[in-house]
């Protein structure tokens, strides 16, 4: 896939995984799983340039002894998934008009 | 490996890096390794789900900017005494030129590369327009000098046929000259960040 349309959409699954609760990266994995395989890495590399953008925010919390980190989406952050879903009402009308090219 | 080893690891191969750069990322990865074996898995597994240290080292260094590597490579360790100023500013004209000179090696061996690379796409690009030019040529002399229309004819279907291997041999070479420019850009790096004997 294209690397561009790759890290896009990568960015808004992360904020889709951090939109109903705050989450924490090993869940932000496990809950991503079905529907893409993300590494550590690449995870980090994410949420930082989230944060840096200000679509999430980041606080720690003790968790069982040692220190867990969870990141929380801002009004920025919904609205980028919003942005994202409208930019991908375009995108799917496109792709029936090429899809409806294939059948006749 | 054992999560204390795999983040030492991780520190020495990570180095050159700034020092808020490297906590962080080993914050990162410490947690990341907890919450697996909080769910049950064995220390050695949690290590091992999160990468090997050297992928993990290759791919930081390539996402970090060569400008914030050598800021932190150049920052002396300790204050510099006065005599080593004096000699670092001495020395000046020798260690500049020398600096200047790697660096035109470099650059100058890349360039070439490029030429290379941009030369294959002229030639396809010529091959090209040689095989239409002479289907044109062919097709207005056919009838007047019917032997010369067939020959270049002919000629046009021998570059025709030409550049279709060399597209694909162009293809090949982009696809080089991309990953060779990644490679560079991590090697460059890899200069610049003191390796520590493990």
């Amino acid at each position: 896939m294209d690397v561009q349309l790759k890290r896009g959409l990568l960015d808004v699954c992360v904020l889709a995984a951090i939109k109903n609760e705050d989450s924490y990266g090993y869940k932000i994995i496990k809950d991503l799983k079905p529907y893409v395989e993300l590494s550590e890495s690449t995870l980090y590399t994410i949420l930082k340039r989230l944060e840096t953008s200000n679509m999430l925010t980041v606080r720690t919390v003790e968790h069982d002894g040692r220190l867990r980190k969870y990141y929380h989406i801002t009004d920025e952050g919904l609205a980028r998934i919003e942005e994202f879903k409208m930019e991908w009402d375009g995108i799917m009308s496109i792709y029936r008009f090429i899809a409806r090219g294939d059948e006749q | 490996m054992n999560k204390h080893e795999f983040l030492a690891q991780l520190r020495n191969g990570l180095s050159g890096l700034p020092r808020k750069d490297i906590e962080d990322r080993l914050t990162f990865y410490s947690e990341m390794i907890d919450d697996r074996m909080e769910e049950g898995y064995s220390e050695e597994e949690s290590v091992e789900a999160v990468g090997t240290v050297d992928e993990i080292v290759e791919q930081i260094i390539a996402e970090t900017p060569f400008t914030r590597i050598a800021k932190e490579r150049i920052k002396p360790k300790r204050e510099l005494e006065k005599w080593e100023i004096a000699l670092i500013v001495i020395s000046f004209p020798i260690w500049f030129s020398l600096a200047i000179v790697a660096v035109a090696v470099v650059l100058s061996i890349y360039v070439l590369l490029l030429a290379t690379f941009l030369l294959l796409w002229i030639v396809f690009a010529t091959l090209v327009a040689l095989s239409v030019a002479s289907v044109v040529t062919g097709s207005v002399v056919l009838f007047s000098e019917p032997l010369t229309g067939v020959a270049v004819y002919g000629i046009a279907l021998a570059s025709a046929g030409l550049s279709i291997f060399m597209f694909f041999g162009c293809k090949v070479a982009t696809k080089c000259i991309l990953k060779l420019s990644k490679d560079l850009a991590v090697w460059i790096k890899n200069l610049f960040i003191k390796k520590e004997v493990a």
